[in-house]
């Protein structure tokens, strides 16, 4: 009698199992794979996702690499190449290379008879012992292998009133040639391969100037014109590792630029009389980090006529970077570039990591009352106690070779503290900027426990553009007018901020 | 021994331990269980046993008409026993909703789930989630929340040096993106006009 019953539940658990692996499977879609590039050619290597870690199979790994992989009687898998070894431990995220341990972002795991490791185990582990330069670029999904030229190449249109702008950058630097037919412009990058896949091409820009721009072969790209496309003029200029290759397109002259735009647009239109101001070689001031508030489900403020504070701050990010790598060439950081949510940290790594000389993150503002108006100023706050944690001071660690050398140790949440003067210095300019172009609030500068400021290494200013609970100034905070006379308004205090920098003013 | 002498000496003994007694506490004090009143509110609230309806006087903060600060007004307040009973009474005056032409900055909608004072003065107000879910945005909107907590125990209750805001029993990073509420915030009156 209870024969029947035992031998029905391991086939009904057997069944339940592959039901709920082929419903578990089908839910998660395997990631795309891996290129290999090398001077050989182009060759896929096959990716796994377990949970949100990217893994590759061992085998996989060895094919490609000639790698012995050995699973000892221990437990551990050693992985040889020309003598030397990996020993990878299950269950431990670490991987001993020639006796170096070095982390994982997880340990590796196994697939039946496969030995699964993290993706990044490549650039970790393997590029250690291996004898060509392994170069994992995980976002755009490739491993160039050895010393080939693959620039990574960035487009970015934007409109500029009735003309509009494309700059494409390469990094590391790429010479270009650009050559126009009928129908297109077509840009040759002189490299083995290009890496344009990531971030995606821009879409289309407004119907009538051009009309795309897609990938033509493995070096060159090509800008699909439209019917009001008249010519071009391009310039090619260096910044840092950089070749940045700058396409202001011109229009047929049918279309007159409407008065209005063109007359609070002086900061966007190309300056052909002003040559950018290069004589920054010598100045630290290098880098500027930008800092679009909010994104993806955190929308911020909303307007009453549905103006989101998280597309304003991106807009208004994007028009600065544009303005101020094309006429100061500093390189321009934005901490989000699309809309998705970015923690608070994230956003300080960004800037920190990149050593960026100012921070400037951009925001709405909302009041419970919707009379108010005005933009503000926010520098960080921090009580007497944080203040003086932050002084501690250095320690002595132990240092390669014996003795011990002191190291600096800033508190990552009390960062800022160093910097409050001249973050003060700088708000300050700015707010001398902004009379005329930008209402200001009746408080212009406040001191606040503000999350994002904290932990910037560097000078660091909040600013609230203005009211989007206030109707009239929703609708001025969405005008193109109003926007450019911000970037104005920071380009002008970027400017003087960094010429009190240059003649020892605030440091 | 006769039942007298018997009556004696434990009479002894029990004055002996009763006077003994007497002199140690006039010496050390009463013991804490003795002390109902608590100190945040003795200044306001001397009596021990308070009737029904009892209130005292706090300072409630509200938002300003320019918007940008905090304005504050008295307002009679239910009395508590403790310092955390009064501290819970206060906030949950200050959150109640109120008519124009008063305006919270605490979103609608919000409750006390609880608070507590530590030794060293720190409050932990523990708010539910509407205050983040149903929080309009922008920095001046969730300074003036945070603040009105703040300073609604600091200004009011003595003993309390610094509040950090919690929702739903858990410490959070901000409210809508802005300040820092992983630690206790000192009173600022820089936000009340």
């Amino acid at each position: 009698m209870n024969a029947r019953p035992l031998s029905v539940f391991p086939v009904a658990i057997t069944a339940c199992l592959i039901a709920l692996m082929t419903a578990l499977s089908s839910q998660t879609p395997q990631p795309p794979a891996l290129s290999l590039l090398s001077k050989d050619g182009r060759r896929p290597l096959p990716i796994l996702l377990v949970g949100d870690q990217e893994f590759v199979a061992l085998d996989d790994l060895a094919a490609a690499f000639q790698l012995t992989v050995r699973e000892e009687s221990i437990g551990a898998v050693t992985v040889s190449y020309k003598g030397k070894t990996i020993v990878l431990t299950p269950d431990q995220a670490l991987a001993s290379v020639s006796g170096r341990l070095v982390s994982l972002p997880a340990p590796p795991s196994r697939n039946g008879r496969r030995w699964l490791v993290p993706v990044e185990f490549i650039s970790r582990a393997l590029s250690l012992i291996y004898d060509s330069r392994l170069d994992l670029r995980k976002p755009s999904r490739l491993l160039v292998i050895g010393e080939l030229r693959v620039p990574r190449i960035t487009v970015r249109y934007d409109p500029l009133g009735g003309s509009g702008r494309l700059t494409i950058d390469a990094t590391p630097r790429a010479n270009a040639t650009v050559s126009q037919d009928a129908e297109h412009l077509t840009i040759k990058f002189d490299a083995d391969v290009i890496d344009a896949s990531n971030p995606p091409l821009p879409a289309p820009g407004p119907a009538g100037l051009i009309l795309g721009v897609r990938l033509v072969d493995a070096t060159t790209l090509a800008v699909d014109l439209g019917p009001r496309f008249a010519g071009f003029k391009a310039t090619s200029q260096t910044v840092d590792t950089t070749m940045r290759l700058v396409l202001d397109l011109l229009t047929t002259q049918t279309e007159a630029t409407p008065a209005a735009t063109s007359a609070v647009q002086p900061a966007l239109q190309p300056a052909p009389d002003l040559p950018p101001s290069f004589g920054l070689a010598a100045s630290a001031f290098r880098t500027i980090a930008i800092d679009p508030g909010h994104g993806g489900d955190d929308e911020g403020v909303k307007s009453a006529d549905g103006l989101k504070e998280k597309d304003l701050t991106l807009a208004i990010a994007r028009r600065i970077k544009s303005v101020i790598e094309a006429r100061l060439g500093l390189r321009v950081l934005l901490t989000r570039d699309d809309d998705r949510n970015v923690p608070v940290d994230e956003r300080t790594s960004v800037a920190n990591n990149n050593k960026a000389d100012l921070f400037i993150s951009l925001h709405a503002n909302g009041s419970m009352r919707p009379a108010t108006t005005g933009a503000q100023i926010f520098l960080a706050a921090f009580d007497k106690d944080a203040a003086q944690a932050a002084s501690g001071g250095g320690e002595r660690v132990p240092a390669f070779g014996g003795g011990s050398r002191e190291i600096e140790l800033v508190p990552w949440d009390l960062a800022q503290t160093r910097h409050l003067d001249q973050s003060a210095a700088f708000a300050d300019v700015l707010q001398q900027q902004f009379p005329d172009r930008v209402p200001l609030s009746t408080h212009p500068i406040d001191r606040a426990p503000l999350r994002v400021l904290e932990s910037a290494n560097m000078p660091a200013v909040l600013v609230e553009l203005g009211y989007l609970t206030n109707a009239e100034q929703a609708k001025l905070l969405g005008s193109d007018a109003f926007q450019n006379a911000v970037v104005q308004s920071l380009f002008d205090a970027i400017v003087k901020f960094r010429d009190t920098l240059a003649a020892g003013g605030t440091r | 021994m006769s039942p007298r002498r018997v009556l004696a000496i434990v009479g002894t003994v029990v004055f002996i331990v009763v006077f003994a007694a007497v002199v140690f506490y006039a010496k050390r004090g009463l013991p804490a269980w003795a002390r109902r009143a608590p100190q945040a509110v003795a200044a306001t609230a001397p009596a021990p046993a308070a009737p029904p309806g009892r209130k005292i006087k706090a300072r409630l903060f509200y938002v300003a008409d320019e918007g940008t600060r905090l304005t504050s007004i008295e307002r009679d307040v239910a009395y508590g026993e403790s310092a955390d009973d009064q501290a819970r009474e206060i906030v949950a005056a200050q959150i109640a909703p109120v008519a124009a032409p008063l305006v919270s900055a605490v979103p609608p909608g919000t409750t006390l789930r609880a608070v507590f004072i530590t030794r060293s003065g720190d409050a932990y107000v523990d708010l539910s989630r509407e205050v983040r879910s149903a929080h309009p945005g922008g920095s001046v909107n969730e300074l003036l929340t945070v603040y009105t907590i703040v300073n609604a125990l600091t200004v009011n209750l003595p003993a309390v040096t610094a509040v950090q805001v919690l929702v739903d029993g858990k410490e959070v990073d901000t409210l809508s993106g802005h300040v820092d509420l992983r630690r206790p915030l000192a009173k600022n009156l820089a936000w009340v006009q």
